[in-house]
Formats: structure tokens, sequence, C-alpha cells
């Protein structure tokens, strides 16, 4: 049509309006989808930032060249912060620590022993302090540390290894044969090493850390353990972190676990039936113990009280392959580790969230391995002699979907739970991600929220939209309007600093209102019907709110004053401690009950004007018809136009549902953002949205925890988004609906 | 729909008719509109409550088992409390009333006593008088001081003392406390604007040095030409500031030479510098015209003014002029990018199915959490975008961040795609409301169609965009949640447009009055001495957001009949 316009005139000025229109239309079409385009961005956005969690592990290998040193076999191997140096004890007691990129030499030495001496058996105290401990056949014992030393001359990282002895130069003696199993744990207050000697008994020793006022110097006090017989010949002894608790397992997975301090064996069993124990490591932590087997297993098991006793259970497994497991080695800083199996098979497993990460196979079967602290390279010694370096990827194994929404087994915790607690002080802090008490906090503070506002807010526009006088209706639609404006930061202050207070203050009213309150309006209904007709008439019809205002005033007032009385009266004085004393129900000051009432205040207007609009623009002659007919007003009401509107009313429900379910401020004043599970309308809960403001500015980016708050700020985009587009469409069916009456 | 009331209904009748249920809707109506009511009453009384110099209490209070003590301060609430609770709490009371009146009293003086604020037992109160002598002092530290002026000094020698007349002490701390006030401001002033713009420059400087050595392609001369100017320049701005830290010990001794000796409520003496002295007056010797005169000049302070002690006393000016910053840059930004594409989706697409998808996705987006916005605003804009904005056009400052961090652009462009549907949808009804002859009537007269929107459509859809305009600015000002995530802080050191150059700074963080209300009421230190002031920041929130909602409704009212008058 627009060429139409051009027709005959070929100036210049025509040709400029014609490229201007042209123009417009170009730049209209490409800005308005590009507004459009920015509006997806935002999904897409989420997307991508909440995608890595999702992802599995990669690895590919780097490097492979033939071990260094000593062809001895391998003790330990480690591999240092910035995966530059490698580190080899060899059964010899030499040691190398060599370049992880080439396998060039570095240094290399020989541990402070004797020419005869014969290593008989190695333990670390941890990965990340690098004290370890090596048995001799004389019943002494060594202790050595490998460190690095950092120094950037000419603006270049340079590392320097070396080996120290921490405690003694020189051989100590622990038992007086030889110390066929060692464990050694380190502590800031003592070090405790305790052995499996070849007379077939537990020999350990302590040495307690005191430390001189004056000159800082500390010194180590000697004392000796006492220790319960084993019936058992271990394959490996391991000491908790906190030096009470000692792990005893045989090679045919018998274990018995030690109590420390009491000198007494406090639990016994068997691991598995049918398999042989082939590896058992602590977990970053030392609460946990992974024991890997024969038949291709590898299990986590870490003690659990109750009834007052500890006992040793099995928590999770984990299996890929029926091929037994060569070595665990669990990872520095998370509570991931890696196995390898007979048959060359490597795998990442995560525990918390029982993920089976990566799998691959290597050239040639494995004997030891070493994972940096990152937990970005792993070293391998292989059967034929060689190393093998592999980089790993593997950013966020924390979150899988049985954290976030299942119940998991904590470590330390009694059972199985639902848990959100993010963050801790500690370093080997296991992160609780599960998204149940946010979303069952997000789900009741919107359910009370609606149960106050979903019956005030529909009655009222029933009210407003079909018995209201127009004129009257014309001053309240503004007010509610308004009431919609409000900031909920100013609701949210109200509730949290105002309203919290009152309600604590005055328990026993807030009850007699939702009590009294409509038995009060009724009375009054009722009683007006015997005020005489010359009075009535003086009151216009469609103005019944302004005669129940003065009512519910009086109510309110009344209720709040006799507050306390009936308090004293009935609950003795205090109805909170009442309330904890007689029915068992905690009482927060901010609470569920705070909540409701601030959010469906902030929920009304929304739901009211919807549901208004639905109940007014019913066509007027489908009413009139029905009012022709005889019906009395509230018949057509319910027979005629609330079936019409019910789907508006529905729509603004859910509408309004949404509004409560996103909202941030109210919550965050409004309760103490604690993240339990709990229906109890008195405590307190945490959203998923005051979650999110709360703990994202402290939060590293691209951290597994980042991630996981753009995943909450996804669901609640999702849920909101869902929930609107299917009110959206129902409104949709409702206008063709009145379209074609 | 009339109700027919002529006769009176049995009971059976009554409810048949569905009286009952027609009056519990009356009822919700009324409940809503009163709720709505009540709170804006709470928040002006509240609010305007603040700034009135309320009289100040003397008396003596002596609880059972207790030494008697003088008592001073303002009372602040009263309340009734069961007697078993005053029990329980260790009060060892002889009466036999049931409930005891508790009083709330603000008695300052936290540098003296400990705390400002105690609750006291009415009944226990006696010989209550309001001796016109009290003065209240507020300062620039510790919250207000009640008590007695006992002397004034200068230079620690006594100029003014308790044996002369109280009118004559009372006017030397005035006259010495109007010096000390005007010197204080000059003190001020060097060391925000002058010092400021001084350390601005000098790490403007640093940032040009450091780009000096990244820059590879330079060569020497042109490196040593640069470096030398800046050392002068440095060299330059060294003496400067020199001068005016000469100036500052200066004021500061001028200032401290001043002291009083005021007496406080446990008869003991303090000396009190003037220079920590914001105001001092005598609430009891003023009348109403007094009053409402002070009254008037603290609300233009708390207007006016910065925020003192952990925001909890002064003004709330950065708050305001934050707010208004960030909503107006937000404006510029949504307006055209709203209009466009209400202009798209309504005259350039084919319409059909996907628009009426994208419609409901957009009318969707209104009701998307905020919290959601702010967390995109946060990965998108903060960390994503600024900071590759960073590596390209700030790579002198690295690793500090430039717009790699919160601030005023990246809140404002979140906002505005918050705002966004709230334009698009009031453009959008304003474009459907014009009627199709008038764009037809243009477009047979030889109008193109750029012609017809940019002169017909457009102008009648004005009034419609501004109400979109309206209602996404209210919205924007009094949301919160993203904005705590995307650049708002609790105390900015300056404001976002200062005499820095270039004067407009899109990277600074910045104060917002929602903000303030959550930050004061909920993370202050002492809760009880602001929570005046934020009643009064929200109260002026609300009017704000109130006056813009409401000439939002007008407009469109406004609209409306203009169309009636069109399409007939």
């Amino acid at each position: 049509m627009s060429d139409s316009v051009f027709a005959g005139s070929n100036t210049r000025f025509a040709q400029w309006r014609k490229f201007k229109d042209k123009a417009a239309a170009v730049g209209i079409t490409a800005g308005g989808s590009g507004v459009l385009f920015a509006i997806l961005l935002i999904f897409f956005y989420l997307l991508y930032e909440i995608m890595p969690l999702f992802q599995s592990a990669h690895m590919e290998q780097t490097q492979r060249y033939a071990r260094v040193g000593s062809p001895a076999p391998t003790l330990h191997m480690a591999v240092e912060e910035q995966a530059e140096v490698g580190f080899r004890l060899a059964a010899d007691g030499t040691y190398y620590f060599f370049s992880v990129s080439d396998g060039s030499i570095v240094s290399e030495g020989r541990l402070n022993l004797p020419a005869d001496a014969e290593i008989t058996s190695f333990n670390i105290d941890s990965e990340n302090s690098r004290i370890f401990a090596v048995g001799l056949a004389d019943g002494r014992m060594l202790i050595a540390r490998h460190h690095y030393k950092i120094s950037y001359p000419n603006d270049e990282r340079l590392i320097t290894p070396v080996l120290q002895y921490p405690y003694a130069d020189e051989p100590i003696r622990l038992a007086d044969s030889s110390l066929q199993k060692i464990t050694l744990r380190n502590s800031e207050e003592a070090l405790v090493a305790i052995a499996y000697t070849a007379n077939g008994g537990l020999e350990g020793r302590r040495w307690v850390k005191e430390e001189d006022f004056l000159t800082e110097e500390i010194t180590l006090v000697e004392e000796n353990l006492t220790l319960p017989d084993l019936d058992i010949k271990p394959h490996t002894i391991l000491l908790g972190p906190t030096q009470d608790w000692l792990y005893v397992l045989s090679h045919k997975g018998q274990y018995r676990l030690v109590d420390v301090d009491e000198e007494e064996v406090v639990d016994a069993g068997v691991l598995f039936d049918n398999a042989l124990l082939t590896d058992a490591r602590f977990l970053l932590g030392g609460y946990s113990v992974l024991v890997s087997n024969s038949a291709g297993e590898t299990a986590q098991w870490f003690n659990v009280k109750s009834d007052g006793a500890v006992h040793f259970e099995k928590i999770r497994s984990f299996r890929n392959a029926d091929k037994g497991i060569v070595t665990v080695s669990p990872e520095h800083r998370r509570k991931g580790f890696v196995t390898v199996n007979d048959a060359g098979q490597l795998d990442i497993y995560y525990s918390t969230s029982q993920r089976h990460l990566a799998s691959t196979k290597l050239p040639e079967p494995a004997t030891k391995m070493a994972i940096a602290p990152r937990a970005e390279t792993l070293l391998i010694e292989t059967q034929g002699g060689e190393l093998l370096v592999w980089e790993i990827e593997n950013e966020h194994p924390e979150v899988s979907w049985s954290v976030l929404w299942e119940k998991v087994w904590y470590e330390s915790y009694p059972e199985p739970d639902y848990i959100w607690q993010s963050s801790a002080s500690t370093n080997d802090f296991e992160p609780k991600y599960s998204f149940a008490p946010l979303a069952f906090g997000t789900l009741k503070a919107a359910f009370y929220a609606m149960i106050i506002a979903a019956p005030l807010a529909v009655c009222g526009a029933i009210y407003t939209a079909y018995f209201m006088a127009p004129a009257m209706r014309r001053k309240v639609k503004p007010l509610i309007e308004l009431m919609e404006a409000l900031p909920t930061v100013i609701l949210g202050f109200l509730a949290g600093l105002w309203l919290a207070p009152f309600v604590e203050k005055h328990l026993p009213a807030v009850f007699s209102i939702f009590l009294f309150m409509p038995i009060g309006v009724l009375l009054f209904a009722w009683l007006w019907n015997y005020i005489p007709m010359r009075f009535r008439k003086h009151v216009p019809d469609g103005w019944h709110p302004l005669l129940v205002a003065p009512v519910i005033i009086l109510v309110v007032v009344v209720c709040v004053w006799m507050s306390a009385p009936v308090e004293r009266v009935l609950f003795d004085g205090d109805m909170r401690a009442w309330f904890t004393a007689e029915l068992g129900i905690s009482f927060d000051q901010r609470n569920a009950l705070v909540v409701g009432i601030a959010m469906g205040f902030a929920v009304i207007p929304t739901i009211f004007s919807i549901a208004e609009d639905a109940i007014f623009s019913v066509p007027k002659h489908l009413s009139y018809g029905s009012l022709a007919l005889g019906a009395t007003p509230w018949q057509t009401l319910v027979g005629v136009v609330m079936p019409t509107a019910s789907p508006g009313i529905f729509s603004a429900l859910m509408i309004g549902m949404g509004r409560a379910v996103g909202e941030t401020m109210i919550v965050l004043m409004a309760t103490g953002n604690t993240p339990v599970m709990d229906m109890n309308i008195f405590e307190g809960m945490r959203t998923l949205a005051a979650n999110i403001a709360v703990e994202i500015g402290e939060t590293e980016v691209d951290s597994s925890h980042y991630r996981v708050l753009f995943l909450a700020a996804f669901v609640l985009f999702m849920f909101t988004f869902v929930v609107n587009t299917l009110a959206e469409i129902v409104r949709q069916r409702l206008r063709n609906r009145y379209g074609n009456l | 729909m009339p109700l027919e009331q002529q006769k009176r209904h049995s009971f059976y009748e009554w409810c048949r008719r569905g009286e009952p249920l027609i009056w519990i809707n009356a009822a919700a109506v009324s409940l809503s509109a009163i709720a709505v009511i009540g709170l804006l009453i709470l928040l002006t009384v509240r609010g305007f409550g603040h700034f009135w110099p309320a009289d100040v209490m003397q008396a003596n209070y002596q609880p059972p088992g207790e030494s008697s003590k003088v008592l001073i301060g303002e009372r602040v609430q009263k309340e009734a409390v069961p007697i078993e609770q005053l029990r329980s709490a260790g009060f060892q009371l002889e009466t036999d009333k049931v409930f005891l009146d508790r009083e709330l009293i603000k008695s300052g003086n936290r540098d003296v006593s400990g705390a400002d604020f105690s609750w006291v037992l009415s009944d226990y109160l006696s010989d209550i008088t309001y001796p016109e002598e009290i003065m209240v002092l507020e300062r620039h530290e510790w919250g207000n001081f009640y008590g007695y002026l006992r002397g004034v000094k200068e230079s620690g020698e006594a100029v003014a003392t308790q044996d002369q007349s109280h009118e004559v002490l009372w006017n030397a701390f005035l006259e010495r406390l109007e010096r000390a006030k005007e010197l204080h401001s000059k003190i001020e002033k060097i060391e925000k604007k002058d010092i400021g713009a001084i350390n601005y420059r000098i790490e403007k400087l640093r940032l040009r040095e450091r780009g000096l050595e990244l820059d590879e392609d330079l060569s020497s001369e042109k490196r040593e030409r640069e470096q030398a100017e800046i050392e002068a320049e440095r060299a330059a701005l060294d003496a400067e500031y020199r001068v005016y830290q000469e100036e500052l010990v200066g004021l500061y001794t001028a200032i401290n030479r001043d002291s009083i000796i005021a007496e406080a409520m446990n008869g003991r003496q303090v000396e009190l510098r003037l220079a920590k002295i914001v105001h001092a007056f005598k609430p009891n010797a003023m009348n109403v015209f007094d009053k409402v005169w002070f009254y008037i000049a603290k609300f233009g302070e708390f207007l006016t003014d910065e925020p003192r002690e952990a925001n909890t006393e002064g003004g709330i000016f950065p708050a305001i002029f934050g707010t208004v910053i960030m909503v107006l840059i937000m404006s510029i930004i949504v307006t055209p990018f709203g209009v466009v594409a209400a202009v798209y989706l309504r005259e350039y697409a084919r319409q059909g199915l996907m628009t009426r998808i994208i419609r409901i996705a957009v009318n969707n987006l209104a009701g998307v959490p905020s919290i959601v916005y702010g967390v995109f605003g946060l990965g998108f804009f903060i960390y994503f975008l600024g900071s590759e904005i960073d590596q390209v056009f700030f790579p002198e400052a690295l690793p500090a961040p430039t717009f790699g961090t919160p601030g005023l652009l990246w809140a404002s462009l979140t906002l505005a795609l918050l705002t966004l549907p709230v334009v698009i949808v009031a453009t959008e009804e304003g474009l459907s409301r014009i009627p199709k002859a008038l764009r037809e009537g243009s477009l047979a007269l030889g109008a193109t169609k750029a012609e017809t929107l940019w002169r017909v459509v457009l102008p009648m859809t004005s009034p419609a965009m501004m109400t979109g305009l309206i209602l996404a600015v209210a919205r924007a000002a009094g949301e919160v949640a993203p904005l705590m995530l995307v650049g708002v802080v609790k105390l900015a050191p300056t404001l976002p447009v200062n005499g820095n150059f270039p004067y407009f700074h899109l990277d600074q963080k910045f104060m917002h009055l929602g903000f303030h209300i959550y930050d004061v009421g909920f993370q202050s230190p002492n809760v009880e001495a602001a929570r005046p002031l934020v009643y009064a920041t929200a109260l002026l929130l609300v009017v704000i957001i109130a006056l813009l909602n409401l000439s939002a409704v007008a407009l469109r009212n406004h609209l409306r009949e203009k169309y009636k008058s069109l399409e007939l």
C-alpha cells in the first residue's frame, strides 16, 4: 500500500520520504525484536549459568614418561598446589621431587634413616599437612614432611621443594618389634601415632604439645596409650583427626572401631561379604572412611550416634565395574575421590551428591595415584613403571538432583535429612544444598499469605464489582491501586518492627479478631434488619462497607483492649509460654503468621483488581435476565455471574500466588530466615527469594554455591512464569467467551 | 441492583437471600480499605512525630528494692504489663494491681550511662517536673545529650559559670555554638569537597601512570614526557593538599577552643566540646510557635542533610538523590526501548500466534520476581559485561574493577529491564485505543506509514506512554531486592553526580530510600534510636510513590476522556 503513495512522483523529496519510511520500518523492527530478544536473554543467561552444574567431568592425558628414581616400589606420591612439582617416596627410603610436566628430577635424597633400616609401613597425617610417618622393622618410626617454598626471583614463580623433619631428625621408638601398620595424626594440641606390631598388638604414643608462655617454644610431652587387644589382623588402621577414633580394617572386610580415650572396642562388624579390602582412606575432613574392595565397590562409612552409642555405618556406595579397585584417592578440598581398578579403569565420584562424574580407560593398569590439591591434575603410576599425567576438569561435582530435592545423609548427622547450609568457617565443611527447606519455606509463606489474602480479596472483589454503589466504587478502586503500589520494603519493615512485636504482645487479640470479626459483622447485619425502615432508607444500596467499618474498628479495638485480661485469665498471663508448655509449639517473634498478614496485604490488591475486573466484565444482560426471571441478586450472583467469572477469579488467585512466591523483602524482614521445615505458624522460614538476597553477595563468582543460587533464581523464574502463563491463557479464553456472549 | 429492604425478614429468609454473605463481602472491602488507611495513618503519625521537640521530663525514680535516682528524658511510649511478667523479670513488687504501666524513656547520654533508652514503671516515678532549663544537645556522635548547662569554657578557662544568670550562660553558649557550626561547615567543605577532589585527581594520575606502563607501543621519549607531566601535576596536587592540610589544622584548633560543662541526670558533670554539637535547644522553654518553627527546620534538615551516626541520625539527602538519579537514568533507558518494542508489536509485526505468545510472555515478565532480575543483573551486567568493559577500557585500574562491580549504571539497567513490560503494555494499550479512522485518514492523505506514526499516532499515544513511564518509575522507586545485588550501599562517600570530572559517575555505588529503610531498620546496631527516622523515610517514600501513582491514574482518566470524544 505504501508503494502506491509514491506512484508517479519521482522527485528527490519523495525518494527521501520513501527512504525514511523504509528506515523507520527496519529500525523499529530491529529495535523491537532486539528488546524482545533481551527479554529472552534473561531465560538463556540463567540457563547458561546453571548448565555447568550438571555437566560431567572431562579428563585427558597430557604427559607420559618413565618413573623417576629408584626401582623400588612407590610408597607415596603427591603433587603440590600449583601442580608443577611432584613428590615420590620409594620403599627403600629414597625420595624424589620432579617436574610434573616432563618428569625431570628437581631434587632428590634419602630419608634420614640408618643404612640398613627397612621400611615396613607408611601413613600420611593428611594431604593438606603433608606430614607423613614411616614405620621401620626395628620398631621405630620417622616423621617427615614434604614442603614447597615459593619465591619470586625476577618476578617469576619459583617453587623450591624441601623435605623437613618437623618433630625429630632421627627415628623415634614406638614399639619393640616391627611396625607392620602405622597411623599418624597431628593436631594443634597433640601428635598421636599408633602402630600394629609384629607381636600382634596395637602400640600407641601421644606427644602432647606444651607451649612455653614466654618463648612460645613447643615442647612435646610423651605419654603411652593403652589400647585394647585385637581379634583380627588389620589390613589398614586409620586414626581420625580428633585422635579418639581408631578404625581397624581387616583384609576380609571385618572392622573394629576403637575408642582411644575409653580404651575399648565400641563397634565391630563386617564391611562387605565375599570380597577383599583393597584400600581404605579418609575422605576430606577425616570423618568418613572410603573402603574399596575386590568386587569393584567403593563405600563411604562413618560414625553415627544413635541411642547414645556410636556405630560405624555404611552410608552410600559407588560401583561402576566388577573389577577390583586398586586404589582410592580423595580430593584435598572437596568430598570427591578418584578410583582406579584392576583393568585400568579410572572413575571420578563425589560422595555427597552421589554422582559418578567421569570414567575413562588408562593405557595400562595403575598401582598408585596422587591428586593435586586443586583437583585439576592427577598423577598415576602404572604397573609398567611409567607415570601418566591427567588433566581433570571437574568444576561442580557437589550438585545433583538428589542433593537438591532428596534427603541426604550428611556427615555427623544421625540420619538423612533435608538441609540448607551453604557455607561454614572450616575448610573441610560439607556444603548442604537442599532446596527442599527453601521451597517448603516459600510455599509455606505463600500458603499463609493466600489464606489471608484470598478470601478478603475475592469477597471484596465480588462486592465491589457486583453490589457496590458506583460512586463508592470510584473511590475504592484507586485506594486498592494505591495499596498495590506500596513498596514491599515498607510492608516488610512494618511487619518486622511493628506488627511482629504487636502480635507477640497481643497474641490473644489476634486469635479473637479472627474469631469475632465475622461474628461481629453478622450480628450487626442481623440487627440492621431490625432497624426501622425510616432510618434504613437513608443508607442507599451498595454502601454496606461504610456501615460495617465502625463495627470492624470496634471489634479490633475491643479485642486488643481485652487481650491482656484474657491472657491473664486463660493463659496465666503469657500465651506464648502457654503455647510452648501446653501444646509444645515453639514461638518465634518473626513468624509465618506475621509474614502471612504482611504478604497477604501485598497480594490482596493483585488478586482484587484482576478478580474484580473478571466479575465486572460479565455481560450485564446475563444478570439482568436472571433478575428479570425473579432471582434475587444473590441467586443471580451465585447462579449466573460467578460461574461465568470463575476462570478469571482462578487466574487472579494464580497471579497472586505467583507474587507471594517471589516476594523477597517482606520475608527477608519479617522472618528469622532460618531454613527449617515446619508447618508451625509461629515459626519462621527461609524462602528461595530471601535466600538469594541473603547469600549471593558473599559467594565467589562461578563457584558451585553461586550457580546453585542462580538455579534457585531459575526455579523461581520458571515457577512464576508457568503459573502466570496459565493464568493469562485462562484469562484470554475468558475474554473470548465474553466476546461471544 | 436493588436489595429489597422493605420488610423485616425472618432469620431463615434472611439467610436464604444471601444477606449474611453480602455483608461478609462488604466487610472484606471495608477491612482492606481500613488496612490501607490505617497503615498510612500509622506511617504518618510515627513519621511526622519524629521531628517534634518533645518535652523533657525530670523525675525521681525509685523502683522497690532500689535506691532513688533522678531521671531525665523524653517519654516515648507507655504500655500496661501484667504483674507476673514483671515479677518473673526480677522486680520485687508489693501491690494488688494486676497491671502496671511501663514507660519507655529516651534519656540519651549514651556516653555517660551506656544506654540511651530505658523502661521504667510509672508508679514509681515521683516529683515529675518539666524544668525549662533542661537542654537537649544533638551531637555528631553518641546520640542526644539531656542535662543542664553549668558553664562555658574557652581554651580551658571558664568564661561563663553557673553563678551568672542562666540567660547569660545560655546565650554565651549559643554564640559560641554558632561560631563552632560555621567552622564545622568549613572543615566539612575542605575535607569532603576540596581534599576529596584532590584525592580523586591523584587517583586519576595513578591510573594514567599505570596506563603508560601497560602501553607497550609508546616511544620512550613520549613516555618520558608523559611521565614528567604526571610528576609535575602530582607535585602541584601535593602542594595544594598541604595547603589545605595546614588550613585544616588551623580550623581544628579554632573549633576545639570552646567547650561547655554540662550536668547529666546522675549529677555527673561532663565537659563537652562544641565541635561535637549539632544543635542545642531547650524544649520545655519553647512555646508552640517555637516548636513549629523548630519542627520545620528539622524536617528541612532531614530532607537536605547527610546521615550521621551510621545512618541513625541526620538527614537522608544522599538516599533521595540516589533514588532520583537512578530512576532518571532508568527512565531514559526504558522509555525508548519500551516504546519501540510496543510499536513494533502493534504496528509492524504480523499479528498472529507469534505476537500473541510474545504478548503473553511480556505480560508475564511483569510477574517474575524482582530478585530474579537482580540475579540476572549481577551475573550478566556486572560479572559478564562489566568485566569485559574493564578489560577493554579500564585495564589500568585492574585488578580493582571499574564497571565489573555493582554500580549506578547496572542498577538502572536492571530496573529498566524490570519495568520494560510495564511500559510496553501501557504503550500498546494506548496504541490500540487510537481509532482506525485517524490512521487511515493520514494514509489517505498520502503520508507514509512512518509519517503517520510519527505525526499522528505517537503524539496521541504520548499520554499512554507517560502513564506507563510513571507506573514504571513508581515501581522502580519502591523496588529494593534487586538493587541490593546490583549497586546500592548503606553509605556512599560521595554522590554519583559531583564536582569531579566527568561529573557523572555511572560506575559509582549509591544510596537508595528503600534500601535505607531496610538497612537502618534491620542492620543498624541501635534500632530503637533509628526507628523514628525509618518511619519518616518510609513515609517519604510512600508519599513519592503515591503521588506518582495518583498522577498516573489521573493521566489515564484524562486519556480515556479524550478518546471518548474522538470515537464519537
